[in-house]
């Protein structure tokens, strides 16, 4: 199997990762090589097998529904980009 | 008395209790060798004066019954510290200063320990020789031209140049254990839900565990025991009845059974590794444990299954750095192209090609190819671990296939740089607990390590058969100091 430009330019897009050609054409090389490690597993049949999803087999607990951090809102706007007191602001969406 | 950063976190501990020291002569000693230090690069952020602060109050009204009385550490800035700046060694994170404390830090805070600062690592954890850092490499001090290791390689290089008595990683792949065993340190990667993984940022999170990494064994079980708990803020923490790690330390590993696991002899091993490896299995012996051959027939298949279990996760995990509520942010035409140039000019090379790894093996038309696959064949090699475990108590091999590398020396090759993990990468991917120790030079001069791997939440026997180990091993790390003029 190998992994083209086109292959490429659409996992970046999928990932919203820009990449131009030259760092496209990069990632070419080094993902056919990655893949050409992982081939290694058609090697093994596992048809019968059972996926392993969690290697911590326990039932999700619940707790209850409660409010824990309190008057946080300041202090996570901080962290935001663009300058706003009261909302994220990101670029306009609708026309 | 010994130089106060010479001594190890249980002297430290003592020295305090007995009040032949206080809190702020120790923090102040680390602070003033950390400022002497600054070419390794370990810290990312430095947050000395709070933690003089810290130590004063603490000697005003010290607490000596904690486990850790007016101790300073610092930690891998992949832990979220409240208020304090956490970036996972990434550019895209470069600004954030979370609103709240992770479980592990919070419980070593409560111990009475003291932050130091936030130690470098590889960017999100990805790496194995800390050079993907938007905040630059760190030196070993072992050699200035060697890699510290990595993902924790600010945290591996901190403990062996002593600028923090103990400290914390986390291991996804070997990021604990073979930083470790490059430093000449140890390194334990607990059992997966042993520790809490909240306010960790993720990076695969059916791998990642934090854990301790110290000078010796005893350190580390210490800290171990402070930083293993259940917490119902991480849904994959598991409830089981903690041991009491340095209290139940013994030496006595009689009668144990270690398993030797005949596929860990890998092609073009150096023969110092499997030298070292043959030592290690004498000094066992010599402490009346029972060497049984085993076999983990999946072994070599451990590295491909990683590559696409950890992509896979990491790409669906660092779907969240998007630009818009924390974290760097490009300008963008509008809010797709805005996303598409945070996360090209926000995110390192190799994040980026991890994350299209994982976004193709889980895309459309490839995940029963690749994604299902692996999770099929990472059944197996916990299959090959349950088997082994029915005849053994533990298992014995290198910690790495090579002593630490020179900077630059993998850089352009992504897979020989991914297969410096191939003895630790299965332990997590069974989920099980294994610790590094250091246990011999190479001809250079350089440390390498042993990894014993341990039933899923049987820590204790790992520890136990470490400190029994490192007695009869009596290992001296070579450092000279070459970095402070």
């Amino acid at each position: 199997m190998s992994i083209d430009l086109k292959t490429i330019k659409h996992i970046s897009k999928l990932s919203r990762i820009s990449v131009d050609e030259q760092r496209a054409k990069k990632l070419v090389g080094d993902l056919n090589s990655i893949f050409d490690f992982i081939e290694k597993l058609n090697e093994l049949k596992t048809e019968n097998v059972k996926p392993l999803t969690s290697i911590a087999e326990t039932t999700l607990k619940l707790r209850s529904d409660e409010v824990r951090s309190k008057n946080i809102r300041e202090q996570i706007i901080k962290n935001s980009p663009q300058d706003n007191e009261d909302y994220f602001v990101v670029p306009k969406v609708i026309e | 008395m010994t130089e106060i950063t010479k001594q190890s976190l249980t002297e430290l501990v003592e020295s305090i209790k007995n009040k032949k020291l206080s809190s702020s002569e120790v923090t102040k000693a680390f602070i003033e060798r950390s400022e002497k230090s600054k070419v390794l690069n370990a810290f990312i952020t430095e947050d000395f004066t709070s933690a003089l602060d810290k130590a004063k109050k603490f000697d005003q009204k010290p607490n000596l019954d904690l486990k850790l009385p007016g101790i300073p550490m610092a930690v891998k800035d992949l832990f979220c510290t409240k208020n304090v700046k956490t970036t996972a060694g990434s550019k895209i994170l470069n600004n954030f200063v979370p609103t709240y404390e992770s479980t592990v830090t919070e419980n070593i805070w409560s111990e009475g320990a003291i932050l130091l600062g936030k130690l470098n690592c590889d960017e999100f954890a990805m790496g194995s020789s800390n050079e993907t850092s938007f905040f630059g490499n760190v030196q070993n001090p072992i050699d200035k031209n060697l890699v510290p290791g990595g993902s924790s390689g600010g945290s591996a290089s901190a403990v062996a140049g002593q600028l923090t008595p103990i400290t914390i990683g986390t291991d996804t792949g070997g990021s604990i254990r073979q930083p470790a065993s490059f430093t000449g340190t140890v390194g334990l990667k607990p059992t997966y839900g042993s520790c809490s993984r909240y306010g960790i940022v993720a990076f695969a999170s059916s791998l990642d565990q934090a854990g301790p990494m110290a000078q010796n064994v005893k350190d580390c079980a210490l800290l171990q025991e402070v930083i293993s708990s259940f917490d119902v803020k991480d849904s994959t923490s598991i409830d089981f009845k903690r041991n009491h790690y340095s209290k139940d330390l013994t030496n006595n590993i009689k009668g144990k059974k270690i398993g030797i696991p005949k596929e860990y002899r890998v092609d073009g091993m150096p023969k110092e590794i499997e030298d070292l490896w043959q030592k290690g299995i004498e000094y066992v012996r010599d402490c009346g444990a029972e060497i049984i051959n085993i076999s983990l027939p999946h072994t070599s298949y451990a590295l491909p299954t990683y590559y696409i279990v950890a992509p896979a996760e990491a790409s669906s995990n660092l779907a969240r750095y998007d630009g818009v509520k924390y974290g760097y942010r490009a300008n963008g035409e509008n809010l797709i192209d805005m996303y598409e140039k945070t996360r090209s000019e926000g995110f390192g090379a190799e994040v980026q090609r991890r994350i299209m790894i994982g976004t193709y093996v889980l895309s459309s038309g490839y995940y029963d190819a690749y994604y299902l696959k692996a999770q099929k064949v990472r059944r197996l090699i916990k299959n090959d671990f349950d088997e082994a475990y029915k005849k053994v108590d533990a298992i014995l091999t290198p910690s790495t296939p090579s002593s630490a590398f020179k900077i630059g020396e993998k850089t352009n090759d992504p897979v020989s740089m991914y297969l410096n993990d191939i003895f630790t990468v299965p332990v997590n991917l069974a989920g099980l607990p294994g610790i590094s120790i250091p246990a011999g030079h190479d001809a250079k001069g350089y440390p390498l390590g042993l990894q014993i791997i341990g039933k899923a939440f049987d820590e204790q026997n790992i520890l136990n058969i470490a400190f029994a180990m490192e007695e009869k091993i009596n290992f001296k790390n070579k450092i000279t100091d070459w970095w402070i003029k």
